[in-house]
């Protein structure tokens, strides 16, 4: 997996960047974490999302994560297989199990999130 | 689709047209005189099974769960002590069990003085002034509690926000705080498990309303700074609300009242030996202070030349929490209860709960440190943190506590302590009981060290094993589904 | 002492395992200013024969329904409560166990509450139902927080004919936010008036609350105004008695999006008002905002099938503040009685009921409307309960009644106000015997005539 054009947040999403359009996810470890996911609440397309609030929550069998917004923007898209299918949360996090797609208002906030070396010691890897 | 058969359910044992209980010998008609549009058409899709075969499949279900009268359960702040058998005896008196809400009160004397007179008990008990026994359970009488201080902060044209609870508090707290219009702000605990005082005083400002606090807290530990911790409270104008899930460790050794709390709830179905029936009923009492006594809900039993009336007039209640008078059934097992104890009995049950869980925590120590100190009231947090390096969890521990014929202790609670099993085995458990619980906790662990496999796959003596709990609640399957 | 149980050998064993010389050493964490050192003002203890003695002299001070002929409804039904219900749930197996958190050792609980969701599932023609409420009145404060949060919203529409003391209720419930209860006029059939409704139907309106048989007794049509709730963008929670569910429409049949109601009807006691037990069923779409415990179908690891409690992140113990309610402990005995009671009468014996319910309840409605100076209030169709128009106030039938040994129903003016002086809610279950309608026709006429003179 090639982590170059990803960035990652103390809350355990990553976001990539094409164009500008910012796609975003909960890292592997986070995933790990969890244990087994079994409903994620998105926000809906075209909402304005706001960098480091709440923008969705992520359920386990016994626990509850916030999503955070990782970069502000609205959400040009949503993930429509995970309502059926939040086992692909666990499954491919980087991959299939991405969460929402969100215009970035700001390339910067991207910019200023932690690159994968960073993470990776954040998380005692 | 999910695969399931249901054959086992008593939906399963249904066969057409077996049709045992009669109502009437009288031949009932279809109604004559509701027009068509209002009634049901078709069949209801309810089962059809005989008298023989209803009483043998509930008693084949009850034969699944465990229970107090079957062995110990340890569940921490859960005080599940035994419940008394003359307690259901009085409940069941046609007295009481056959008295209706909207009986004129000189019909309903008896249960107006059993209301009336626990009411004065528990006042005695907290320490506090007034008492109401509304709330149908502790959750309510915390919304209670919290519905008492917005009408008391605006009766005195005063706005508050917010309702603090510490980091160790029982998720109720925050939920009831969330119903009733408040905002929580939790905050830390000290180091030592407790309030810390200087973490108190940077979260207190006059936009606070209430403070909720456990007492014992949930890690079985008292606030040694009680008197100071409500004193700074009430200095921001706050008021104090003691969560009495735990007030099986104070009854008849001291009184929230004197603490100077404002309010607190009791448990019913905790400290008073009702029984928890699988999930409730319970009662959730409501004890106040006088100032507070004017909002309490309504009706307030009140006696006038000897006699009791029920008394709806009071124009700064709340209101009401519950259709009636809450939860009489329980009052009458809670009152009876006290009657059996005394004030001599409720001294020795809370000593008796404390030594008890001080005994346990010492005979399990070595294998379960306890983060916050062995010495403990009613009950303990022990954490399962050292077998993790034999790759096993407290989760594991608990399951495997089953296949000793014991419930397993709360688990991953509070959330202060990693691995936590929060320990009450109450009053009413002899030494030996205690004994061969904390010798089938050492025993565990001494697999976990040998054989973490065995762990790993309990339980294994319980009518089921481990569940997809994960398939459950992405797709639950709630009903059977109609044919 | 009562229930404890340690020797003497016992306590000073487990003492000197902790290093310490008494009890009382061990409560050295309360500040001395703080400890108790006098008894509570509270007498001293009783063996089991004195206690009974005492509880059973208090429980003759009462004068109960069970021993007299009784009309009395307004929420609270005496039915007759089989034995295998007794018998049943008097079991310490179901008793005396805890929330089934353990599900390996709990079983037999989670099957019954699965049962019981399926129970109120088949009545009311909803998908879903969870585990119990506190009473009809919460379950019904519940329904409508549930619905402010599903549709943004912040008024609820609810009927004059509503159970006043669901309405105290559902007041106390809503007043820490920033909802607002509006209540819509009766018909003088004694339904909602539907021209009230369409005028007061906005989109500022988070739900249409209907009770049907609502506190008159009489019978709702919410399907002549279910389009048009849903067309404002509200939900139509509907408030039954299960026990009407047994002939009338079901509300999952009518487009209601949550049902509430009272099983205390369902095999439990009067017990003078408590406790009770509400259930709530909902559409499939609003499961997740439901409040209460909720129990899944799953296997275990050997494939056998088998019950969880689902959906936990909902509750207070991991959603805390953001929990759908604060409900945690709730009425799970009283649901087992009830699972139990719908599955011995199950579909014949329940529609019996049903029927032999409203049969009598006719019957006696229309002999107290050929007494004389007596009618039914209201003509819209009722199940079992109605309201009585009396030539005298309703308190003096009452007590007139009362001193006869039959206790006549609500004088409505308990609730309504001077307005409704003459209005005596009057209500019939299968205990209520032909004769004594005979007898209590008798004394109405008497009363009458009291007031005459």
């Amino acid at each position: 997996m090639d982590f170059k054009n990803i960035r990652f947040t103390k809350e355990h999403e990553w976001v990539r960047v094409e164009g500008d359009e910012a796609t975003i996810g909960i890292t592997d470890f986070a995933a790990g974490e969890l244990g087994d996911i079994v409903y994620v609440e998105l926000p809906k397309v075209g909402a304005a999302v706001k960098a480091t609030q709440s923008m969705g929550t992520i359920e386990a069998v016994k626990t509850v994560a916030d999503l955070f917004a990782p970069v502000s923007g609205s959400v040009s898209a949503v993930n429509p297989e995970l309502e059926q299918h939040p086992d692909l949360v666990n499954q491919d996090p980087f991959g299939n199990g991405w969460f929402v797609r969100v215009t970035l208002r700001d390339r910067k906030e991207f910019d200023a999130l932690m690159d994968h070396a960073a993470y990776q010691s954040m998380i005692g890897k | 689709m999910s695969g399931h058969d249901f054959s086992q359910t008593i939906y399963g044992k249904s066969r057409p047209g077996r049709h045992d209980y009669g109502i009437s010998s009288q031949p009932a008609d279809a109604p004559r005189d509701i027009p068509s549009e209002y009634l049901r058409s078709g069949r209801i899709g309810l089962p059809e099974v005989s008298e023989p075969q209803v009483m043998r499949h509930y008693i084949g279900l009850s034969t699944k769960n465990h229970h107090v009268d079957k062995d110990l359960f340890p569940l921490g702040s859960c005080t599940m002590k035994y419940n008394p058998k003359v307690n259901e005896d009085v409940a069941a008196m046609s007295g009481f069990a056959g008295l209706h809400p909207e009986q004129n009160d000189a019909d309903a004397q008896g249960a107006l003085r059993v209301m009336f007179g626990l009411e004065r008990e528990l006042a005695a008990i907290s320490g506090m002034d007034a008492v109401s026994v509304q709330p149908a359970a502790g959750a309510q009488g915390e919304m209670l509690g919290l519905l008492l201080a917005r009408a008391y902060f605006a009766d005195r044209g005063e706005t508050r926000h917010r309702v603090l609870v510490p980091d160790s508090a029982h998720g109720t707290n925050p939920a009831s705080a969330t119903v009733c219009g408040f905002e929580t702000q939790t905050f830390r605990s000290g180091k030592d498990g407790r309030v810390d005082l200087d973490v108190l005083k940077g979260v207190l400002d006059n936009d606070v309303a209430v403070l909720m606090l456990t007492v014992p807290n949930t890690l079985g530990l008292f606030e040694k700074n009680i008197g100071e911790i409500v004193d700074m409270v009430h200095r921001a104008g706050a008021l104090c609300y003691m969560d009495g899930a735990n007030m099986n460790a104070l009854m008849g050794q001291a009184r929230p009242g004197d603490f100077g709390f404002d309010m607190m709830h009791f448990n019913l179905h905790k400290t008073f030996s009702t029984p928890h029936g699988g999930g409730g009923p319970g009662s959730g009492p409501v004890a106040v202070k006088s100032h507070l006594e004017p909002f309490l809900p309504t009706p307030r039993v009140v006696e006038a030349n000897g006699a009791l009336r029920l008394e709806y007039n009071r124009p700064q209640s709340v209101g009401a929490l519950h259709s009636f008078y809450g939860n009489f059934g329980i009052y009458l097992r809670a009152y009876t209860y006290i009657m059996r104890l005394g004030s001599d009995g409720i001294r020795c049950a809370s000593s008796t709960a404390i030594l008890n869980a001080n005994y346990l925590a010492s005979r399990i120590v070595s294998k379960y440190p306890i983060p916050y100190g062995q010495r403990c009231m009613h009950e303990f947090v022990a954490t399962g943190e050292p077998l993790k390096k034999y790759g096993v969890r407290t989760l594991d521990v608990a399951k495997r506590l089953l296949d000793h014929g014991f419930y397993a202790p709360t688990v991953y609670f509070p959330l202060t302590v990693p691995e936590a099993l929060m320990v009450e085995p109450t009053e009413t458990e002899s030494r030996e009981t205690l004994d061969r619980f904390a010798d089938a906790l050492l025993a565990i662990a001494h697999e976990a060290e040998t054989s973490p496999d065995v762990l790993h796959s309990a339980p294994t003596e319980t009518p089921v094993r481990r569940l997809d709990e994960t398939t459950a609640n992405r797709s639950p399957v709630v009903t059977v589904p109609a044919a | 002492m009562p229930y404890t149980y340690h020797t003497d050998e016992d306590r000073a064993a487990m003492l000197a395992a902790l290093g310490v010389t008494s009890e009382e050493e061990l409560l050295d964490v309360i500040p001395e200013k703080f400890r108790l050192r006098t008894l509570l003002p509270i007498e001293k203890g009783k063996t089991e024969p004195e206690t009974l003695r005492a509880m059973g002299a208090m429980s003759r001070t009462n004068r109960p329904a069970a021993h007299l002929v009784s009309y009395l409804g307004g929420g609270i039904y005496d039915h007759t409560v089989p034995s295998v219900v007794k018998n049943l749930t008097g079991r310490p197996e179901f008793a005396t166990a805890y929330t089934p958190y353990q599900p390996e050792a709990s079983q037999g609980t989670l099957q019954v509450i699965f049962e019981f969701q399926t129970h109120i599932s088949r009545l009311t023609r909803l998908p879903v139902a969870n585990a119990s409420m506190y009473d009809g009145a919460t379950a019904l404060a519940e329904a409508c927080l549930m619905a402010a949060k599903i549709t943004h919203r912040d008024v609820l529409l609810v009927p004059y004919a509503l159970n006043p003391r669901y309405l105290r209720v559902l007041k106390a419930y809503v007043s820490g936010q920033k909802i607002e209860i509006r209540t819509l006029g009766a018909s003088d059939a004694g339904d909602i008036d539907a021209a009230a409704l369409t005028k007061e139907l906005n989109e500022t309106v988070a739900a249409v609350v209907v009770q049907t048989p609502n506190y008159f007794g009489a019978l709702e049509r919410p399907w002549e105004f279910e389009a048009e709730v849903h067309a404002a963008g509200a939900l139509l929670v509907a408030s039954v008695d299960p026990i009407s569910l047994s002939l009338l429409r079901p509300p999952g049949e009518y487009g209601a999006d949550i049902a509430v109601g009272e099983c205390q009807p369902l095999g439990n006691d009067i017990a003078y008002g408590g406790p009770l037990v509400g259930f709530m069923a909902c559409k499939q779409e609003y499961i997740r905002q439901m409040p209460g415990r909720i129990v899944s179908a799953t296997y275990d690891v050997e494939g056998r099938e088998a019950f969880v409690l689902t959906l936990q992140t909902r509750e207070q113990h991991i959603r805390r503040e953001k929990a759908t309610s604060n409900i945690c402990t709730n009425q799970g005995l009283l649901a087992t009685r009830a699972t139990i009671y719908v599955s011995l009468l199950g579909e014949g014996g329940f529609t019996e009921l049903g029927r032999v319910c409203h049969q009598r309840a006719s019957k006696l409605a229309a002999a107290i409307a050929a007494c004389d100076g007596y009618s039914l209030r209201y003509r819209a169709p009722f199940f079992r309960e109605f309201v009585v128009a009396c030539p005298t106030d309703a308190q003096a039938v009452v007590d007139a009644a009362r001193r006869e040994g039959i206790l006549a129903g609500i004088p409505l003016e308990r609730y309504y106000g001077a307005s409704a002086r003459n209005l005596l809610l009057v209500a019939v279950t299968e205990k209520n015997q032909d004769e004594d309608a005979e007898k209590f026709c008798a004394v109405l006429k008497r009363a009458a005539l009291v007031k005459v003179g």
